[in-house]
């Protein structure tokens, strides 16, 4: 799959977390408006029919160019061969410059350049995919709360109390009494090497999809309270 | 901590009902008091959680008409001959010692003006915080022939214990060569992968014992959750014996007659040996009687789990309308520890952090061939929506199957700990 690193970092800017909460993509209600500039070739919702453009009912999730019924460039359908896949960023990517991400796609139309205008309507066209509450593996709806590696995390003085509660949530595989039943027991590791073992979850250095997955939505601090809880349990 | 209470209470049915009488409740009460019904993956955790970390300071009674709990979770392996029963069931003596006041009786009203909770067995128990995890009912007239006094001849199992042994030995009873039909359900149910998990250990303990027989699952979705892999698994372990009928081809039209024993999928007649119906469901009854619904479920607040019809009422669990997550054992406990912070908080003060939740599915596909889907999630402001991510991927070696299928079996006993101590 292609990299749209700028695009990426560009979006999670503008999505400026608000304290404490995740953002969703957008507002669906103004994105609806924003599709009007896709009307004229595509279709969703219900009933919704290949046009000049295939409908994009599922669209989230979804090989590029794999609906057999639609008709596709050879370009979409190599990139789909090659691995594109539609998820919010290549999407995003997709609508902001199509000619850039597909090449010589028969998609012929200019992009959407605002930012906020694409979230909108990316909103949108979600609701007319997998829901992940059906679809465990279907494509997330929110952006999380990332974070900036700091130099000095080594450094950080964890708050056990706040670890206290994380834990609780690692608790559900790691058990309190430290055993190592299929998942190793975590209890008692020196404050770092339990933060060097963290970070290369997060930063999917080290393998393991749930450990990635658990590492990778928690803040510097974050991680330093788990050390600081972790390190006194028997 | 209510150290004579906790006494009185272990000593059975007889007592439970005294104590129910609201007069032993009320009287002198200092404490909050926090009331929990349904003792599953969402309530034993919440109940144990706030006894937990209040030290003391909450009162916390639970309310479950069981003795034993019988995981959902792990089910289909029993009926796949990979667990016994026994493995399966997890009592609630434990939850004493956990500081949690038990209460084996049903939950049959709530009054929401009074604060009380009234039970069946008599009496009524005040709260100033309520938690309703009842985990799920079925929905009336949800498969044409079926209604619950035919769940005998047609179990559903989708509820833990008695259901799942009485499928069980009715699987164990087929003649050979006979026909095993799943009705599988409309979303949203409890544990999306649960009934290809059930299909794929039904076919495993079949391969073993019947091996002629056929399966027939007959779907109202044209999609599942993990659906490559369980296709993948079933043409590597098993066959040809197993017939998806998706909504596509007619799946989801379906009636079944339990005194004939058949299942009739888009107009055709199929006499069958065992038939697993599966119906729509919804949110444990006794949070409709709570008036906390909205159609078949409870909608909540993604922040703390509380509901948008009553903040002092909370639902966990299946029976929550919550966003993205999946009805699933993982997704209640996880939802049950934020809830019990936000209590907590509420009721003494303490801390309270961003709710932060997370889900992972198991399923095994034949013996040590195990798969996952997981994801992330936090609460935004409308509901709690998917951030993270990650699902078995088909092709894999068996090495990672088989250590995909033992972090399943450390988790199992990971969450049993967390639940019941
Ligand atoms: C076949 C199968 C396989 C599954 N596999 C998995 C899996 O691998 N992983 C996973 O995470 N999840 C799995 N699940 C899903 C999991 O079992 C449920 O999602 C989970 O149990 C939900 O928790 P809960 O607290 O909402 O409800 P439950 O755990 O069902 O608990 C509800 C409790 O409330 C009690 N109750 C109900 N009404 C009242 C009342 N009026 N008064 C008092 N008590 C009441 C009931 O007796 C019950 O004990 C599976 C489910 C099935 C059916
Ligand atoms: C002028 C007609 C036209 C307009 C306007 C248009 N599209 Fe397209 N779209 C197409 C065509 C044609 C294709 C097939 C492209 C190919 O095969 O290279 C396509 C393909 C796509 C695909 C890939 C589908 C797949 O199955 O892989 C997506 C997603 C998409 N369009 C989204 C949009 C959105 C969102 C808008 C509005 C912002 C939009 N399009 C506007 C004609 C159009
Ligand atoms: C869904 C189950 C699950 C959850 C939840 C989970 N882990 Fe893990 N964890 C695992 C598994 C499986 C491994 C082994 C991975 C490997 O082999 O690298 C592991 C490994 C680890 C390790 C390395 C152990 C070692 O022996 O090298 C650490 C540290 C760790 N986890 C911390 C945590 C923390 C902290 C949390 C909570 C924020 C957490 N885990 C939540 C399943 C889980």
């Amino acid at each position: 799959m292609r990299s749209h690193f700028q695009l990426v970092l560009t979006l999670v800017a503008s999505l400026a977390a608000s304290a404490g909460w995740s953002e969703t993509l957008g507002d669906p209600v103004k994105g609806a408006k924003v599709f009007k500039k896709c009307q004229s070739c595509h279709q969703v919702g219900e009933g919704a029919k290949n046009r000049v453009g295939p409908h994009l009912n599922g669209i989230f999730g979804s090989k590029a160019g794999s609906d057999p019924t639609a008709k596709y460039s050879k370009g979409l359908i190599r990139a789909g061969d090659d691995g594109l896949v539609w998820t919010h960023e290549t999407l995003d990517a997709f609508i902001e410059n199509p000619k850039a991400l597909v090449s010589k796609t028969r998609m012929s139309f200019r992009g959407i350049k605002g930012a906020d205008d694409r979230l909108d309507l990316l909103a949108y066209l979600r609701g007319f995919s997998d829901e992940p509450s059906n679809i465990p593996e279907a494509e997330p709806t929110a952006q999380g709360n990332y974070h900036n590696l700091d130099p000095a995390i080594l450094a950080i003085v964890g708050d056990s109390e706040y670890g206290e509660y994380l834990a609780s949530e690692c608790m559900t595989c790691h058990q309190t009494s430290g055993a190592n039943d299929g998942i190793p027991g975590i209890n008692g590791w020196p404050t770092e090497d339990f933060v060097v073992a963290m970070h290369a979850y997060k930063q999917k250095l080290r393998p393991h999809p749930v450990m990635q997955m658990m590492a990778g939505r928690l803040s510097d601090e974050e991680i330093a309270a788990l050390a600081a809880y972790f390190k006194d349990l028997e | 901590m209510n150290f004579n209470r906790r006494l009185f209470l272990g000593t059975g049915v007889a007592a439970a009902t005294t104590l129910a009488a609201p007069n032993v409740f009320a009287a002198g009460h200092g404490k909050p008091r926090v009331v929990v019904v349904g003792g599953g993956a969402g309530g034993a955790t919440a109940a144990r959680y706030i006894a937990k970390d209040s030290k003391g300071a909450i009162d916390v009674t639970l309310i479950e008409p069981s003795r034993m709990y019988y995981t959902c979770f792990f089910s289909n392996l029993y009926l796949g001959g990979i667990k016994t029963i026994d493995d399966l069931g997890h009592s609630y003596g434990t939850m004493a010692a956990g500081g949690v006041n038990v209460v084996h009786d049903w939950a049959v009203d709530v009054d929401r003006d009074a604060k009380t909770v009234s039970l069946a067995g008599g009496g009524s128990v005040p709260y100033d915080k309520l938690i309703l995890s009842p985990g799920i009912d079925f929905v009336d007239g949800a498969v044409e022939g079926w209604d619950l006094s035919s769940q005998n001849a047609m179990p559903h199992a989708y509820k833990g214990g008695s259901q799942t042994e009485l499928l069980k030995s009715q699987i164990a009873a087929m003649p050979q060569g006979g026909t095993f039909a799943m009705v599988a359900p409309p979303n949203p149910y409890r544990c999306p992968p649960g009934p290809y998990e059930r299909v794929s250990m039904v076919a495993h303990y079949l391969k073993a014992n019947n091996p002629t027989a056929k399966i027939i699952v007959a779907d109202p979705k044209p999609k599942f959750s993990k659906q490559g892999l369980f296709q993948e698994g079933w043409a590597n372990h098993y066959d040809g014996m197993i017939d998806w009928i998706g909504d596509d081809f007619g799946g989801g039209n379906v009636s079944v007659d339990p005194d004939a024993m058949t299942v009739t999928i888009d107009g055709e007649v199929t006499k069958v040996d065992v038939c697993n119906v599966i119906p729509a469901m919804k949110a444990g009854r006794i949070a409709e009687l709570a008036g906390v619904t909205d159609g078949n479920w409870a909608p909540v607040n993604a922040a703390d789990m509380s509901t948008k019809a009553d903040a002092d009422v909370y639902v966990l669990g299946d029976a929550s309308q919550q966003g993205d997550m999946p009805k699933s054992g993982f997704s209640a406990n996880s939802q049950a520890k934020v809830c019990a912070n936000a209590v907590r908080g509420a009721l003494t003060g303490s801390k309270v952090f961003p709710a932060k939740f997370s889900n992972t599915c198991w399923s095994l596909i034949d013996t040590n061939d195990g798969v996952k889907v997981g994801a992330t999630y936090e609460a935004t402001d409308e509901k709690i929506s998917k951030v993270d991510g990650f699902i078995s991927q088909t092709g894999e070696t068996a090495e990672m199957r088989k250590a995909t299928y033992e972090e399943s079996e450390g988790w199992y006993a990971g969450i049993t700990a967390d639940m019941f101590g």
